[in-house]
């Protein structure tokens, strides 16, 4: 669907360099120098104090992540600019992690509360985790949720408080060699999600945390681990923004979900990244019998994004979903997709991605469907809907189905939706400016995504793609 | 229906273009507040070309003036032209997915009026609207036309109609494809827009809807230009003798009256 041909708008994100791009003084306890090596990784495991296995897991994946080649898929031209040597791979904040505001130190407190995180805390969240840069600076958790042994802590003090679990799960998901950036991730890792929620209990409101990089030639590796018990459910959201800078930071995060018999997480990613990130995620949930697990994973930001979050129908009847929506403007690559493995009988699953592309943003959705033998009367439905505005941009999409079964039903919907030059006809023959017209037409393109989102998420949303749409600046 | 108005439409010498094919050869056209006009003439007559070039479609060159309360407005862009007052009622209204009736609805007010409305004020004329025209109340939260039966979309051209309070209405085949229910309510529509500052021109096929809304002037439209002109029972006698006796008279091969290659 083509909304306009003549007039390119301005670019979402029109205040990013306002609202998210700026940085603070750098004023770290610790900061590595750039580039990765076995001394580096041993210097992070000890100042972490971590147990032997870890730090061997740490080393080992190093050396994988030496030896795999670089993706040839993807964009493997801009995954190219991508320079190993000039990253910081870890960078300690000033201060200990702590549960009070007041007691982080103050720059990093006012950029938090400036992008608004102490305040969406008090308004709407059971639990709120601030990383910046390397290390978790703040977390809290409600106290009647902690009292029914809800564990949501930084993923560092999981491993010292909790090695048992973490032991069992981490990389039970997302093996170290599943792909280069998974092993980059396991060897680097730092600060992300520790969540545990015990058999049957329901956190009602949903568990935060915001990732903020702010130096230049960042490398930021957070690694979360959710483990939902049997029939409990939790909805985790995560953020990030970090500072507009002229060369390129790199966010390499490994995400693994369990969801036990019974259980449902809904996993909510507003990405917002600025520009200059590489942003390459790997993102795998294992959905047990009657479990429920759903990405809904928002791209807005980045220079390139390859996220293809995926879940693992383990156990029968098990439902997962992926919701995506994808932005990209000038300058942007949002190769973003989903993958579903039915593993189990009678499992089911749903696709429904969306793609604006503007200016010379491109956008990829790659898909994979997996059925395999023996995962009998599973139902599985796949929809990609792209909406182009201007010449130049681009939407590809790259579906693979591999069905083992024969009874199954598998619906597989590649919207390309008429120009919409007749929807702007009409909406103007209402009286709409083109202006509001095409603002119209895009918010209920992605009206099917915003209203999953928590009502104060769904806001903020809007509020970005309206910026856009005004083309205003500022 | 006295036809002493003000004249709320003219259009003067009017010729529309598709790249360098002429479809609207020439028209001259006037309506007043008060009256209802129908323009009727055989399929491919250039009929849906005229309509929509009339509200400013971006895909004709148009030459000629057109007049809406006296004041020009064949320069200006569509919406500029629905603000003051043109109203055009789709043949094929267009789904806009993702966005609820009432919200577009709401946005099409505020624009007419130049303001926005309140929401209380704005969902009491809403729902008074609904009633008027027996539209379910799920139709509120639906999407714009998506998903809408033939019937369903006629019904929320009308509803709009009637929401805008157009000077000038100008429906496009608004009554094909309807059963006789939905295309009573098209009728009544019609009848409830003209009024005394509004007059309402409907284009169209058949003469079925007549019978309903009993127009005060009829304009036959052939090749791209209106042939003959007269009161209803012009209407009447093109039931009765369909339309090829108008073309030999007027001096076309019956299969000239609708020009090849232009919309219905």
């Amino acid at each position: 669907m083509n909304v306009d041909t003549r007039q390119g708008l301005a670019g979402i994100n029109q205040d990013y360099a306002e609202r998210y791009g700026f940085h603070d003084p750098e004023d770290y306890f610790l900061k590595a120098p750039k580039g990765i090596s076995h001394e580096l990784v041993e210097m992070i495991s000890r100042k972490k104090n971590e147990p032997q296995w870890m730090s061997d897991i740490r080393h080992q994946a190093l050396d994988i992540f030496r030896a795999k080649p670089m993706p040839t898929w993807g964009d493997s031209a801009m995954l190219g600019e991508i320079d190993f040597e000039n990253i910081h791979y870890y960078i300690k904040p000033k201060g200990e992690q702590t549960s009070d505001w007041n007691e982080v130190p103050e720059q990093i407190k006012k950029t938090f509360d400036r992008l608004g995180i102490p305040e969406a805390e008090r308004k709407f969240l059971a639990g709120v985790t601030a990383q910046y840069e390397s290390e978790v600076v703040y977390h809290s958790i409600r106290a009647d949720l902690e009292k029914l042994g809800v564990l949501f802590m930084d993923m560092d003090s999981g491993l010292r408080e909790h090695p048992e679990i973490v032991r069992k799960y981490f990389g039970s998901v997302i093996p170290t060699r599943d792909n280069k950036f998974s092993a980059l991730n396991t060897a680097a890792w730092s600060g992300g999600s520790f969540i545990y929620v015990p058999k049957g209990v329901k956190v009602d409101v949903p568990l935060q945390a915001y990732f903020r990089i702010n130096a230049e030639n960042m490398g930021q590796f957070e690694r979360t681990l959710i483990i939902a018990d049997e029939g409990s459910s939790v909805h985790y959201i995560e953020g990030c923004t970090a500072p507009t800078y002229s060369s390129d930071s790199l966010h390499s995060a490994v995400v693994e979900l369990i969801a036990m018999k019974g259980a449902r997480i809904r996993y909510t990613t507003i990405q917002n990244w600025s520009t200059n990130v590489f942003n390459l995620v790997t993102k795998r949930a294992h959905a047990h019998q009657d479990a429920v697990v759903e990405w809904v994973d928002g791209n807005l930001g980045s220079k390139l994004t390859m996220k293809y979050p995926a879940i693992v129908l383990k156990g029968e009847r098990a439902h997962g979903e992926v919701l995506s929506i994808a932005f990209a403007g000038h300058g942007q690559h949002q190769d973003a997709g989903a993958k579903m493995i039915h593993a189990a009988p009678n499992t089911t699953s749903r696709i429904v991605s969306k793609s604006i592309s503007k200016d010379d943003g491109r956008s990829s959705y790659r898909g994979m469907v997996k059925v395999a033998k023996g995962a009998h009367g599973c139902r599985t439905s796949v929809e990609c809907d792209a909406l182009l505005i201007g010449e130049r941009a681009r939407s590809d999409t790259y579906p693979t189905m591999d069905i083992a079964e024969s009874d199954v039903s598998v619906e597989h919907e590649a919207r390309v939706s008429k120009v919409g030059e007749e929807q702007l006809f009409y909406l103007q023959c209402r009286g709409l400016d083109p202006d509001k017209a095409r603002l119209m037409i895009v918010n209920g393109f992605i009206e099917p995504f915003v209203k999953e989102l928590p009502m104060e998420y769904a806001v903020e949303l809007n509020r970005l793609i309206e910026l856009e749409m005004e083309g205003s600046v500022g | 229906m006295s036809s002493n108005g003000d004249a709320v439409f003219s259009c003067h010498g009017l010729r529309v273009f598709v790249g360098d094919k002429e479809i609207v050869k020439g028209v001259d056209l006037e309506v007043r507040a008060g009256e209802k006009h129908a323009l009727m003439g055989p399929n491919g007559s250039g009929k849906s070309t005229l309509a929509s070039a009339l509200m400013g479609h971006p895909g004709y060159r148009v030459e000629g003036e057109i007049l809406l309360g006296g004041e020009r407005v064949d320069h200006l862009p569509p919406h500029e032209r629905a603000r003051r007052g043109m109203f055009l009622g789709f043949q094929y209204p267009v789904a806009v997915p993702g966005v609820s009736v009432a919200n577009f609805l709401r946005a099409a007010v505020s624009a007419r009026r130049g303001a926005d409305v309140p929401v209380r004020e704005f969902r009491q004329q809403m729902q008074a609207a609904f009633a008027e025209l027996q539209v379910p109340k799920d139709f509120v939260s639906r999407y714009l036309n998506d998903g809408f039966s033939g019937g369903e979309k006629k019904r929320l051209e009308i509803l709009q109609m009637l929401m805008l309070t157009p000077v000038f209405a100008l429906l496009d085949e608004t009554d094909s494809g309807l059963d006789i229910d939905a295309l009573k309510v098209v009728a009544e529509g019609v009848n409830k827009a003209a009024g005394p500052a509004t007059g309402v021109l409907m284009v169209t096929h058949y003469q079925r809807i007549l019978n309903y809304m009993k127009p005060d002037r009829v304009h036959v439209f052939m090749d791209g230009r209106i042939v003959r002109a007269g009161g209803p029972e012009l209407a009447h006698e093109l039931e009765a003798r369909g339309y090829d006796w108008i073309a030999r008279e007027v001096g076309l091969e019956p299969a000239a009256a609708a020009a090849e290659g232009s919309r219905s």
